[in-house]
């Protein structure tokens, strides 16, 4: 490389396109009203203390982790639902791979019924279905698990809202400025452009990153259905890291 | 090196959702047997160096009400100032001290990490920073993850030069950031963090 010098230093974080994301009071969703700062962000050069992050080894994971169909089950029966994996890569904004991190998602039982105690709508439990897990992606950033499909299911907002099928999904990245939470939605769904949190992003090819596509080359024959989802994290500046290769 | 522009857009943000805690803390929601433990319940070991404290707080909304459904991880250095360097991608050890925490809010809004104080962490201009850690909430009417920081009462010297504190141009508002001091056999150090309102804490944009 001819070895350029940029200003801002190697490592920093591109900054975050806040008009992609939704702002933090959107009207439509009410728990936004009083949970939304007014003031405006801080803008801060990331320091060590944002550029850094938390890792996770392989190694904490348990076996049946990333099996939401069987890693509660009571009675040694499966979950109750329609079978699918979900699967995607997660990249950054340079569209590299993110190998090793942290990917956690929680979702609703078939009936669209979260395990709970807050939780008050009738659908029933399912008493083999717990509703969360995890992974760690692989070398090429990629993740995967298998869950049945969440119930669509409605909820006290505007009186008669309902949320359509979803799954929310924790990534973390290796810099803790880079840390998201979101939620996957399911292509085909009508609801999606009914929903007052859906609707709180202004942008429709945002939203449109947020449709997990239907994966007929990588569904199970006469078991499961796939659903792609991929992640983009935060792009960054390069940083040569002796013990993390992969990041260059 | 240079880099060619973006190719992709970052993923939007959406809310955690009510439930938050049953896929980030599911012992705490009650959802037992699928993980031993909750990630980053514990970050102390008895190898762990540095000075044991408490790192707690209530998160009020803009009615004034405690929000007792909210999600907070913490992240900061060791006690020498160092942030845990990537272990390598397969490893199976664990070091003394993570230095990354998460804990829900209880019924009263309360979110608390038994944690150590952290050293200075070099800032962009190479002096140091005053000890701080980092902190991030999320919960349901929360649209994108607030990041922020808590600095030290006790570390008055260090907070006047820092870095971060100085950016902000409003002295009343630099006080969001700094937690008072209960001295004890394990200090506590206590700050409320307000999403909004008279007292809104700074919230970062990194």
């Amino acid at each position: 490389m001819s070895g350029i010098i940029l200003p801002g230093g190697d490592g920093m974080l591109f900054p975050r396109d806040r008009a992609w994301h939704p702002p933090a009071a959107t009207p439509g969703y009410k728990s936004s009203t009083f949970r939304a700062p007014k003031h405006a962000l801080l803008s801060l050069g990331a320091t060590a203390s944002e550029l850094t992050g938390p890792t996770f080894g392989h190694s904490s994971l348990n076996p049946l982790d990333n099996d939401l169909i069987r890693n509660y089950s009571q009675d040694g029966s499966e979950a109750i639902g329609q079978r699918m994996i979900i699967y995607g890569q997660v990249l950054d904004e340079n569209a590299r791979a993110v190998p090793n991190t942290l990917v956690e998602f929680w979702q609703a039982n078939a009936g669209g019924r979260y395990r709970h105690k807050r939780e008050a709508y009738l659908a029933p439990l399912d008493p083999n279905f717990g509703g969360c897990g995890r992974a760690v992606t692989d070398a090429d950033g990629f993740y995967s698990f298998r869950t049945v499909k969440p119930g669509a299911y409605p909820w006290p907002n505007g009186g008669n809202d309902w949320r359509p099928a979803h799954i929310h999904f924790s990534v973390f990245g290796h810099a803790f400025a880079q840390r998201l939470i979101t939620q996957m939605y399911f292509e085909g769904d009508p609801m999606i452009w009914q929903c007052p949190i859906v609707g709180g992003i202004p942008d429709k090819a945002a939203i449109d990153q947020l449709i997990a596509r239907l994966d007929r080359h990588n569904t199970t024959p006469m078991d499961a259905l796939a659903y792609r989802f991929d992640i983009v994290l935060r792009g960054r500046r390069s940083t040569m890291f002796e013990n993390k290769l992969e990041g260059n | 090196m240079l880099h060619p522009v973006p190719t992709l857009k970052e993923t939007p943000s959406q809310t955690a959702g009510p439930y938050v805690h049953i896929g980030l803390t599911p012992n705490f929601a009650e959802i037992k047997g699928v993980y031993a433990t909750d990630p980053g319940s514990t970050m102390l070991t008895p190898d762990t160096k540095g000075e044991r404290i408490v790192v707690s707080g209530k998160i009020v909304d803009g009615s004034g009400a405690m929000v007792n459904d909210a999600l907070v991880e913490l992240w900061q250095a060791d006690a020498d100032g160092a942030y845990v360097a990537p272990m390598s991608p397969n490893s199976n050890s664990t070091p003394a001290f993570t230095g990354w925490g998460r804990q829900p809010t209880n019924a009263e809004g309360v979110f608390s990490f038994e944690t150590i104080k952290p050293g200075p962490v070099p800032g962009p201009d190479g002096k140091p920073m005053a000890p701080h850690v980092v902190l991030w909430i999320v919960a349901r009417g929360i649209n994108i993850g607030l990041q922020t920081r808590l600095y030290f009462e006790d570390e008055a010297e260090a907070n006047a030069s820092d870095f971060v504190l100085n950016k902000i141009m409003d002295p009343r508002r630099r006080a969001t950031l700094i937690a008072r001091k209960e001295p004890g056999a394990v200090p506590r150090y206590l700050l409320d963090i307000h999403l909004q309102g008279d007292n809104e804490t700074v919230f970062f944009d990194v």
